[in-house]
């Protein structure tokens, strides 16, 4: 700091809310979205679709409603997240409706784009609702309570492709597991929150692990065996996964226990092992990614997994061009849970990594709110919610790309999925409301023009 | 807490990180063993996303595409397609694709370089341009006579230009419809077994991929080796052959079928055909001295293209001298092929020279626009040009006054040999009658055609086959439609 700036008088300290930047960025990917929509049709069908105005309306129109509930209820979120939030939405309709033109007789986007307005509708009414995110904490227990029923009731409905993650009531079905997961980041933050310094500073050492007490662990170790238990026992390798990073994560970042990871990691390690030798569904999943072409050598064809990587092959840099791949040869679950490989095809490389990025950006966010935040709980989710989407993506594009193990998920807002894309704008609306906090003045701080120095000792 | 929330956040960008470097492993570096990963089907997908180009004679294509609104689109269609399936070959989703269909293949898909506004477009692109079409040399009247000629038996008919080595017909029978391998599913599977489980080879195409013992169809090779080296100074004048002949070396005797054979003059040998005196003159000639002019006449070569690939036509290079003289009248191992036999007469009607033969004439674009034009090439000399005047003569000889007299044809100079070829075991098969031809229109400085017909017909009585009898009025026909072309 030089002396002339010193010795200035204190500037007005009017935070910036940018909410100009935020309806600029949404009207940017409105349009890419529409224009993605139209070369659809100029490549497949030598026509811009007829209904791309249609399109573009109702896209426009849910990114409005939505910006408009951010504009007067959460004037100083993020200005990233909802822009980002309509794009992948908005492509990935694209990506469905172009799937859905090789199959006449089963058309996903209509359906989908019904999901995504419940999915804006849900979004506004949490902005508008939900005032102060901590109100949230009071609910630690009911949302627990209410993720493990949800979990656990699908036992009771038939297994769908071989997982038994469904709930089908007359022609709508959704995986209540999608809606679990917000509810339990809710519980983790919250009792993580209240115990983070009995975690952190309690119990006994072994060897070099300072393990925390009993009655401090128990009960959050045990949500989580059961809830990653049932999903076992649903064969949702997915979501157990994501469970258990989710869980690994904030435990870390709640007590700071490196030794928590190793033992996290050592524990998937050997679970994953028992789990992918034992269980035949999930170990032909693993021999799958070990040979991902062992029955083109049996003779049976490709496999969905062969199919997804001759895809991303056939992309390369620059991709086919929206319209213009052929990944509906992956059959089966092209437009849930390998959406990624027509993005791959049909956009190439380049076209992954900005999906890719979009995905970081809002992770990204994620986490500068939960940095920004003050209180432990709103902090311990910012970075629960975030990390649900990081691990998401991780998980479900590792697996159609031979990363890893295939298991059965969502890509956030990009695949077909009524429960996912509602999810995943509740999650955004969180988000959207905890930005806003972390990015609110603080009225007796900005009057006194220290909030620099009262958040550096906030932050140690 | 903030310094595990930035961890985290590290957590989270490698785990982006590994997506990163993941999706560059499988997009860029193992893109292209993917991409040509056989159970891939993206290649044919692409393939016959467009219609394919055709494939013309007489400046009408003799090919088509259909759409068939199924996963591989465009299937090809063929106008008279075991007329000419000789020529096209096939073109199938299935069973990949034949003769001019696979030779010109890059030209008829669209891949072709060529086809491209700027070079290395379609690299960049990755895109291919619309098929292009290949004009053939053939002539759809002479085609049509061979084929009609050959009707109900097995056989071939291979007929070039001796100028230009053009090839104007190319016909084996029993022919069959390439459409019929068209596209995929039960019906193209089934035509394919029982195409090729049919006991007459439809699918062989005779002309240029079966060879056949030539018989005495080579000895215009040896007369024309004997002349060359001075073996026969005189071709009127009789030469030292007793017959029968008994081959150097052994105890065998070599009869003739014709009379007056002993020590007849070449030209008579040629007119008459006798084995004795053919044998001798291979024998005086040498191993050297045959198999050179065999050579090049386009015998031991293997990688002949007229672009579809060519048999190879044999002419043994180690012998003894019995076997040399068994060689010298187009036994022992000799094989030749039809248009091998056709090269042999086109070369002593073009006065020695010896034309590369083609079948295509040019290529163009789908518009029209010609982007490659084959020219005449010299394939070899094989003859000086005295010998190749005094071959002519012995065989216009031949259909004037000897064994091809069903070849002739009014108002036109025409010359020609017949073949019986024996085979099998001890000669048991039935043989095979050969004629090779040349004809001349009366007014014209050039030959019109030469032709080299073979038919196989099992069925009939074997006294009745020989070259003159059997083949040489397909020849006949032949020669007639082309020197109709020609006026």
């Amino acid at each position: 700091m030089t002396a002339t700036t010193a010795d200035a008088p204190p500037p007005e300290l009017r935070l910036p809310k940018r909410r100009g930047v935020e309806l600029a960025l949404l009207v940017g990917g409105v349009l890419i979205s529409v224009f993605g929509y139209a070369a659809v049709g100029l490549t497949h069908d030598g026509a811009v679709p007829p209904d791309v105005a249609g399109y573009g309306a109702g896209l426009g129109a849910l990114a409005l409603l939505a910006h408009v509930a951010v504009r007067f209820r959460a004037p100083y979120a993020d200005p990233l997240l909802l822009p980002i939030a309509v794009l992948l939405n908005g492509l990935g309709l694209v990506l469905i409706y172009r799937l859905d033109l090789e199959t006449p007789r089963d058309q996903a986007a209509p359906t989908q784009l019904v999901w995504s307005t419940l999915g804006v509708a849900l979004f506004t009414a949490v902005v508008v609702l939900l005032r102060d995110h901590r109100v949230l904490q009071r609910y630690a227990y009911l949302s627990v309570a209410a993720a493990l029923v949800l979990l656990i009731v699908p036992i009771f409905f038939p297994a769908v492709n071989g997982a038994k993650i469904w709930i089908r009531i007359g022609g709508l079905s959704f995986q209540p597991g999608e809606f679990a997961k917000i509810l339990l980041a809710v519980f983790f933050a919250a009792y993580l929150a209240a115990n983070r310094n009995a975690l952190a500073y309690t119990g006994r050492k072994v060897w070099k692990l300072q393990l925390p007490a009993g009655r401090v662990l128990g009960p959050i170790v045990a949500i989580w065996l059961l809830s990653v238990g049932v999903l076992v026992l649903e064969r949702d390798l997915g979501t157990s996964l994501l469970f258990f990073g989710l869980f690994v994560i904030m435990l870390y970042v709640a007590t700071g226990r490196t030794g928590w990871i190793a033992v996290g990691l050592l524990l998937a390690a050997v679970g994953a092992f028992v789990v992918g030798s034992f269980e035949p569904h999930v170990h032909s999943r693993v021999q799958d990614w070990l040979d991902p072409f062992a029955s083109i050598d049996a003779g049976r064809g490709p496999g969905q997994l062969a199919q997804s990587l001759f895809a991303f092959a056939a992309g390369g840099m620059l991709g086919a061009g929206l319209g213009a791949g052929n990944s509906i040869l992956i059959g089966f679950a092209a437009k849930s849970d390998f959406i990624l490989a027509t993005a791959g095809e049909e956009l190439g490389l380049c076209g992954l990594t900005a999906i890719f990025l979009l995905y970081a950006l809002l992770v990204a966010r994620g986490y500068r709110a939960g940095l920004a935040l003050r209180d432990p709980f709103g902090r311990l989710l910012a970075i629960g919610l975030a990390s649900i989407l990081a691990l998401q993506v991780f998980v479900i594009a590792g697996g159609v790309m031979g990363l890893i193990p295939l298991t059965g998920m969502a890509m956030p807002f990009l695949a077909q999925g009524g429960s996912s894309v509602v999810t995943n704008w509740i999650i955004v609306a969180l988000l959207i409301r905890l930005s806003d906090v972390a990015r609110r003045p603080r009225p007796e701080l900005v009057e006194t023009g220290v909030v620099a120095a009262a958040e550096e000792e906030e932050n140690r | 807490m903030i310094r595990y929330i930035r961890r985290a956040a590290a957590f989270c960008l490698l785990l982006l990180v590994a997506l990163l470097v993941n999706a560059a492993r499988v997009q860029l570096f193992e893109a292209d063993e993917l991409d040509d990963n056989p159970a891939n089907r993206r290649g044919a997908i692409v393939r016959y996303d467009q219609p394919r180009g055709n494939i013309l004679v007489g400046g009408r294509p003799v090919t088509g595409s259909k759409e068939t609104g199924e996963q591989l689109s465009f299937e090809r269609t063929y106008l008279h397609g075991p007329l000419y399936a000789p020529v096209t070959g096939y073109a199938s989703q299935t069973y990949g694709t034949t003769l001019l269909e696979n030779a010109e293949d890059a030209v008829l898909s669209g891949t072709d370089s060529l086809l491209a506004p700027l070079p290395f477009w379609n690299e960049f692109t990755r895109g291919r341009q619309p098929g292009g079409d290949v004009v053939t040399t053939i002539r759809a009247s002479m085609q049509q006579a061979a084929y009609e000629g050959l009707r109900g038996r097995r056989g071939a008919v291979a007929a070039l230009d001796p100028s230009t080595g053009a090839v104007l017909a190319l016909v084996s029978t029993p022919s069959y419809d390439p459409e019929r391998l068209s596209g995929t599913g039960a019906a193209v599977t089934g035509a394919w077994s029982r195409l090729n489980a049919s006991t007459s080879m439809p699918m062989l195409n005779r002309a240029i991929r079966q060879t056949y013992p030539p018989g005495s169809t080579f000895k215009i090779v040896t007369a024309a080796a004997a002349l060359d080296t001075g073996a026969v100074t005189d071709a009127d004048a009789a030469t030292d052959t007793p017959s029968p002949y008994v081959l150097p070396g052994t105890r065998t005797t070599l009869p003739n079928e014709a009379r007056g054979c002993e020590n007849a003059s070449l030209a008579d040998a040629i007119r008459v055909s006798c084995n004795t005196v053919m044998a001798h003159l291979g024998v005086e000639v040498g191993l050297d001295g045959m198999v050179e002019t065999a050579k090049k006449f386009g015998f031991n070569d293997s990688g002949l293209r007229i672009p579809s690939g060519v048999a190879r036509s044999n002419f043994d290079t180690d012998m003894s001298e019995d076997q040399l003289a068994l060689s010298s009248i187009g036994q022992f191992n000799t094989t030749a092929t039809p248009l091998q036999m056709a090269m042999v007469a086109s070369a002593v009607a073009n006065g020695g020279d010896l034309r590369r033969p083609h079948l295509v004439d040019r290529v163009t674009t789908n518009t029209g626009d010609t982007v490659r034009q084959e020219g005449s090439q010299s394939y070899e000399r094989p003859m000086n040009p005295a010998t190749a005047v005094q071959l002519q003569r012995m065989m216009v000889e031949v259909v004037e006054n000897g064994t091809g007299s069903n070849a002739a044809i009014d108002g036109a100079r025409v010359g020609g040999k017949t073949g019986t070829a024996q085979h099998g075991v001890d000669n048991s098969g039935l043989p095979y009658a050969w004629f090779i031809s040349w004809a001349q229109a009366a007014d014209s400085g050039r030959p019109a055609v030469a032709v080299a017909v073979v038919v196989e017909d099992a069925a009939a009585d074997r006294a009745d086959i020989s070259g003159g009898g059997s083949a040489a009025p397909i020849a006949r026909a032949v020669m007639e439609a082309a020197l109709a072309e020609q006026e």
